[in-house]
Parts: C-alpha cells; structure tokens; sequence
C-alpha cells in the first residue's frame, strides 16, 4: 500500500509541476536559513571538553566594594580573581585538581636568524591546569608543583610553535628566548583549542584564539618581565585609588581560577568553602558584600553566564525560524488548495471503500514527499549558507561547517516540518465525504 | 465592481484564506523589523568620527623599552615626518575604530557622588587636535603650556576639549567652557568644545554614547607612546602609509610594528563595520527571499482557484462579463486578502519590536515604516496576481456550455 501511495503522490506531484517546484523551494529556503543558523548556534554553544566539562568548575568571588558601579557596557571586574585570593584558593587545596591562569602575550626571540622575532599568544598558569584539563602531550610533559613553587624557567609548547621554532627535531630540552630570558621547553602539547576557549578571559576571541604556550605563573609574576615584552593580555581591572599597575594588589583583578569536582558532595562542600572564605575576608575587612555573593559556576553555566552567543547570531536565527515559519504556512495553504480540488478523486476513493485514514496516510505522504525533496534542497542551501558564513570576519566563522548529527537534523527538520504542515490539509481532505462530491458533478 | 460576492467565495476557501494572509501578517511583520535593522546598520555605519578619515593614517609599534619611550618618540616622528608626502606626525594615545585606549567613569563632583557616565579619553601630543582636523565650536584649541608632561596615564590638571554631545550630556544647557569634572583622581577643565570626536570602539548596546570623548592634551612620553598618527593628502596616503611602515624598520629596528592597527583610519572605519556590513546583507537577503516565498505563495494559490473556477468564470463571461471583470475580480479578491494581512501584520510588527526591543538591543521600530511596508505588499500581492489573473481573464465563455 505504502508503494502504491508513494506512486499516486509522485504522480499527483507530477501532475503539477510548477505548485510542486515553488512548493520544494520555499520549503527548501526555509530549511536551509533555518539549519545554517542553527548550525552556528549548534557549534557556538557546544561543550568545549566533552567528557571532562561536567567535573570543572569556575569560583566567583566579589571582593568589590559596595558603592563599586559597574559600568554596564565593560566585563564586571569580579569575573576574573585578584592574585591574593587566586593564591588562597589554590594553596587551600580544597579541590581535587585546581589551577589558576591569565591570558598572556610575549615577544619570542627565535634561535634561528632567519626568523624575526614575534608576538605569541598563550596562557600563564600553574602545574594541574594540564592534567586537569587532560591537554594531550606529544613529548615530555607539564611542568610539576616543585617548579611553580621555584618559579622554575620552564615552558610548554604547542605543536605548531615547537616546529616553527626547531623544525622536525625533539624540542624538550631546548630553550627558547622570551623576552630577556631563556627559557627550558619541557613539554610540547598537541595542537589543543576548546571551542570555545572556555578558560580564557572575557575579552578573548573565544573561538578564534589558540594558545601557543604554557608559562609558570609564578615565574611570569617574578621575572619582572610582566608589562615590558610579556603581558597579560585579558582585562586587568582594579577599583583601588592605588596605581593599578601592581598585579599583586589585592584590589585588582585579572585571574581565572578552575576547579576540578568529581562527587556532588565535592561540589557543595567547595561551595560552602567559598562562602566561608568570603566570610572570613569580611571579617577581615577586604571584602564588604554578602559571602553568599560568592558562587560557584558548572563550566556550561560560565559560558552561559560569559553569554558568547552575540545578540546578532540569536537575532539571525529568530529571522531564519520566523522564514521557515512563512514558508511553512505558504505551504499548507498550497497543500490545501490542491487536496481540496481533488475532493472528487477523493470522494470516488472513498465510495470504494477507503476509510479516512487510507486518506489521511495518502495525502501526509505527499506532504512528505514535498518535505523530502525540500530537505535535500534545504541542505544544498544551508552549505552555501555555511560556506557564505566562514566568509564573515565574526571570530566563530570558521567554526561554520555541518556534523553529521545536524545533517541528519536538517533532513529530520525537513520532513518533520512538511509533514505538520500537510496535517491539516489531509486532515481536511479525509473529511471529505464519500460519493457527495460525485453527485455534484 | 462589488465586494460582496468575492467575500463571500473567500468565506468558502476560509482556511486557506486565512493561512495566506497569516503568511502575509508574518512576511510583513519581519519585512518592517528587518528593514528597520538595516536603516540601524546603516546609520551605524555612516557615523562621523570628527576626524579627516582620509587623510589619517595610525601607526603603532609594541616592544619597546619604557625607559625607552622618550627618545622612541622622537626618533618616530621625525622618521615619520620626514616621509615625503607626510603634512604632520603626532604622537597620539589612538584614533577613531583604533585600539581602545583609555575608558573611565566620571562624575560632576569632586566627591564622585553625580556621575557623569563612562566617556573616552584621547591624549595627543602638541598639534594633534589640528592633526586629527578636530572642528571647533567654542573656546580655543591647547596651547603650548596645556602640554603637560603625564603622572601615569595623565597630565596632572587637564585643560581639556570636550565633543559637543558630551558637553550636552553633563551640563545640559549649560555653557561647558571653564566646567570641571573629576575622574580618576583628577581634575579635568573644559577649555573648548569640538563638533564631534567619536569613541574608538562604538557599540550600540550600552549606555555610552558615540560621541562621549574628551581629548586631553599632554607632553609625548610615558604611557602616551608607541602610537602615531600621520596627514598627508587623501590622494597619497596609501603611498605615505606603505612608506611610513617600511621606514618604522629603520627609524626604530628593536621595536615591532602592530600591523592590524597601523592602516588608514579609512580602512580602520572599513574593518571596524565588517559584521554590520555582513548583517545588513543578511538582512536584506531574508527580505528577498521572504518576499520571494509570499509571491510565490499568492502565484500558486491564485493560479488553483483560477483553475478551479474555469466554469464559474465562463458562465460569468457568457452573462455578460468583461474580460476586465474578470481581471478585477481576482485583483480586488487578492487586496483583501493581502489588506487582512496586513492589518494582522501591522500588529504583529510592533509586537515583535516590542519583545526584540525587550531581548536585543533593537531601536524602536518607526511608525512610518508600517505603511511603507503595507504598500510594498499591497504592490507584491497585485504583482504576484497578475498573471493567474490574467489566464482567468482569457477564460472563453464557451468553457460554460461545456460538462466537466
């Protein structure tokens, strides 16, 4: 039955072709906006470390002061830790893993003469930020706790720089010249970017931007180097009437902290341990807003918190929901005015036997059949809406291509779509009594 | 012509009567918005900088010693200036759709209590106001004791020029000229007012407006080096451009030229509205295409009744109808459908600005787009019926003495 359904419907879509191609279009251009929209947001809101995303976490401390007015347009300056609190997290060992880290710039000497010396961007921070984050190592390994205690010269390399620097050769070992000082590679990582680049600092292009080097911390801050040829290349924000260049200062901000929590009770007693430190800097007279202002953010809810989706992306896919919206009821319309003019056909079928649902499942495979054939074409569209994408400048352009679960989204959409919308027309049609339409003529 | 029998056959087609003007509701509905959104990008892009765009060109070069910075200074601009072409060189902090240099909250009191917003502040060097082609519009440019060496990011009692929108903002009505206002710690005095000066890194969301900028003269040194601004005729800037980058290798070799700001403010100003360029060809895309999928939709709808009142139509045409008849019963029946629309699309418009007005940052939607875009359907719909109108219209009276 189902074979001869798909006959009579190919025919019937045969019979008109016009209706049939203006019909596969629209729904066409309507599925394809929709999917290249929601392709883009699809890869913009996806998890940046599947597997280890649901274990990190980000702690939020306010150590602002109470008339501190927070300009609506900037990033809030208690995003990010000031160094006093940062080193009090990390030496309080509260969690299983804990890393602190600041975005960073350096000016890089290259050993070889043919290669001028450049800027690279990466990430100051401490030893457990790799094992935390499980960074993939091709050779030797992260630095170790000894070494950010000793402000040991140590650095570790991505791939890419690792041959840009010393061609094929082992790296480990080596040393590179950053700034004024030399420094000894100890590790080389693969070529590892999150997207988004969760950890990274608000004012980060945070599907664009790839870390090239690990540095200490600690060595970063003692090297006296910092604000000459290496920098910190996040938001730096202080509220003190003191010179905010001084990154010790206990008014500044400019850290991001992660925590490793692997149980629920670890999550709530690092919870409560936040609170209890907040409470304590109270007392203490540092900080002056609530303890329960400090909060502890799962690394999905920062970046829903760090809100990376641009108001222009969610505005374009409401655009491309409301075309689909358009198209969709274009088409029912259509699919109606064409089912009801066959109510004579229908009405015969009916007489011979046909039950409203023989009906019903005859015209919702037409409807679907036109879904089809506009899903394919939806797809064809949204790859060249994908293609026109990574032409943009936008920082998440070049993440704009299809997995295979949103082509098989945009095929489902296809259908689903078609189908509801030749609901109603069927629906109309199976209603359609036996041998009245008949008598008529 | 009357109404009365088209409204009647329109109630015997309800349900499909009602999906197209629904569809006509939303595509009105989204081209209204949509268009609005482009005039907004726009508007954006065509903003004035209060700079000669065409005649500046910015350099900036990092990696440079601190103690250094004095004598970097000078050996740049004397490298700069004597590039052939090159009408003067200054030291300045940035430039408009330049990096974003230096941003605080000030306020009207020296206690801080009345704030006066978040505002830019540009630093330059003796000459850049005159450099930059700043206009005035009351007092007088720095003089050459305005020039004060920095304590830190700023001079220590800043005679300063104000935009005339900011100067509106903190004194409305008011005579800025002598006004004080305190940020930082310090003390800054309006001195003259320019006709405009835009923030480096416009954005629409937020409070701060375009315009809020100050200029603070100060002696070149310290935290104001490394960026330079260069005039030269519109006609050979690109030339002086490509020359200043390739003497920056000489004039200073230990230091590194920032490429991605050291371009004319021209092709800044073009970088800088890239994503508004690309959302306004996005926009405008969804238009056509929305426009196309209702036309379409009206085609395809209008051609079946057409072909589904072949008989009614020849009985019309043996009683005496014109073939004009014809044609107008179909154009008339198509403005009411479309008229149905838009009366539900006119609501649904402001109800969509309204909750995006909520959600984004989105002006509000204004009034006189609503009958534009009525029209522009109005004139979709009678385009789009023409032709299924047109085949009724040849219908011959003779299909009515035929059986089906």
């Amino acid at each position: 039955m189902f074979s001869y359904y798909i006959e009579l419907a190919l025919r019937s879509l045969k019979r008109t072709p016009v209706l049939t191609a203006l019909m596969v279009l629209a729904i066409g251009l309507g599925i394809g906006a929709s999917m290249t929209m929601l392709t883009v947001l699809h890869v913009m809101t996806q998890d940046p470390l599947p597997g280890r995303s649901a274990h990190l976490y980000y702690p939020h401390l306010d150590p602002l002061p109470t008339n501190y007015k927070t300009d609506p347009l900037g990033t809030n300056p208690n995003q990010n830790l000031t160094w006093p609190d940062a080193m009090a997290l990390l030496h309080a060992h509260r969690a299983v893993r804990q890393a602190a880290m600041a975005g960073g710039r350096v000016l890089l000497w290259p050993q070889r003469t043919d290669v001028q010396p450049f800027y690279v961007d990466g990430h100051y921070t401490t030893h457990a930020f790799f094992d935390m984050f499980g960074v993939p190592f091709v050779e030797g390994s992260g630095w170790t706790a000894t070494d950010d205690q000793a402000s040991a010269r140590v650095v570790v390399l991505t791939q890419t720089l690792a041959r840009k620097l010393f061609g094929a050769a082992n790296a480990v070992g080596k040393t590179v010249r950053l700034g004024e000082l030399d420094y000894r590679v100890v590790g080389v990582t693969k070529d590892w970017a999150p997207k988004p680049l969760f950890y990274a600092d608000a004012s980060a292009q945070f599907y664009s931007d790839v870390d090239q080097f690990f540095l200490p911390l600690s060595d970063v801050l003692n090297s006296k180097q910092l604000d000459g040829d290496l920098r910190v290349s996040g938001n730096i924000s202080g509220w003190s009437d003191s010179n905010g260049d001084n990154l010790r200062d206990p008014s500044t901000t400019w850290i991001q902290f992660w925590v490793q929590l692997d149980t629920p009770t670890q999550v709530a007693t690092y919870r409560q341990f936040l609170v209890d430190y907040s409470a304590e800097q109270k007392s203490l007279g540092r900080y002056q807003r609530p303890p329960t202002n400090a909060k502890l953010y799962s690394l999905m809810g920062w970046l829903q918190y760090e809100n990376l989706v641009p108001d222009d992306v969610k505005l374009q896919m409401w655009l491309a929901l409301g075309f689909l919206g358009v198209a969709m009821l274009n088409i029912v319309a259509l699919l109606l005015a064409k089912f009801l003019r066959r109510s004579g056909e229908i009405s015969v079928r009916r007489a011979m036997g046909a039950r409203t649902r023989d009906i019903f499942v005859q015209f919702g495979i037409e409807s679907a059949l036109v879904g089809v054939a506009g899903g394919l074409l939806g797809l064809g569209i949204s790859q060249i809406g994908l293609w026109s994408i990574r032409q943009r400048p936008d920082d998440y352009a070049h993440l704009a291509s299809m997995d295979p679960s949103m082509l098989v989204g945009t095929v489902m959409l296809a259908i689903v779509a078609s189908v509801l919308a030749g609901m109603l027309p069927a629906w109309r049609a199976c209603r359609v009594p036996p041998a009245l339409q008949l008598k008529a003529q | 012509m009357q109404i009365q029998p088209i409204l009647a056959a329109l109630r015997k087609h309800r349900l499909a009567t009602i999906l197209i003007a629904l569809e006509i509701a939303l595509a009105c509905a989204v081209l209204c918005n949509a268009t609005s959104m482009i005039a907004g990008r726009i508007a954006a892009m065509r903003m004035v900088s209060g700079v000669d765009e065409s005649a500046l060109g910015n350099i900036a070069v990092t990696g440079f010693d601190p103690a250094q910075a004095n004598d970097l200074n000078a050996r740049m601009l004397t490298g700069l200036r004597a590039i052939p072409g090159v009408q003067d060189a200054n030291v300045v902090s940035s430039v408009p759709f330049g990096p974003q240099w230096g941003v605080a909250g000030i306020s009207l009191d020296q206690a801080g209590k009345r704030s006066g917003g978040v505002i830019e502040f540009y630093e330059g060097g003796p000459g850049t106001p005159q450099a930059l082609g700043l206009r005035l519009v009351a007092g007088h440019m720095p003089g050459a004791d305005d020039y004060q060496p920095l304590q830190g990011y700023m001079p220590p009692n800043p005679r300063v020029l104000i935009t005339r929108t900011l100067a509106e903002h903190l004194w409305p009505g008011e005579n800025p000229l002598g006004k004080e206002f305190w940020g930082m710690n310090i003390t800054f005095r309006v001195i003259g007012v320019v006709e405009h000066l835009m923030v480096s890194q416009y954005t629409e969301t937020g409070v701060r407006g375009a315009d809020w900028s100050v200029f603070v003269p100060a002696a070149p040194g310290g935290m104001l080096s490394g960026n330079y601004v260069v005039r030269a005729d519109p006609q050979n800037i690109d030339r002086v451009m490509t020359e200043a980058k390739a003497a920056v290798r000489t004039i200073a070799p230990d230091v590194v030229l920032d490429h991605d700001t050291s371009r004319t403010v021209g092709e800044l100003r073009h970088a800088f509205f890239k994503t508004d360029r690309a959302m306004a060809g996005i926009l405008l895309g969804v238009i056509a295409a929305l426009l196309l999928v209702t036309a379409l939709g009206i085609v395809g709808l209008a051609s079946f009744w057409v072909a589904q009142r072949r008989k009614q139509i020849g009985i019309r045409r043996a009683l005496g109808a014109t073939r004009a008849d014809i044609l107008r019963y179909f154009q008339i029946e198509n403005f009411l459908i479309v008229t149905f629309g838009i009366v539900l699309g006119i609501v649904l418009a402001v109800g969509i600005n309204l909750s995006l007005m909520k959600l984004f940052e989105v002006p509000r939607l204004p009034y006189w787009y609503l009958p534009i875009g009525a029209l522009v359907l109005w004139l979709l719909g009678q385009l789009a019926v023409l032709a299924p109108a047109l085949r009724a219209a040849a219908v011959p009276p003779v299909v009515a003495t035929r059986s089906v």
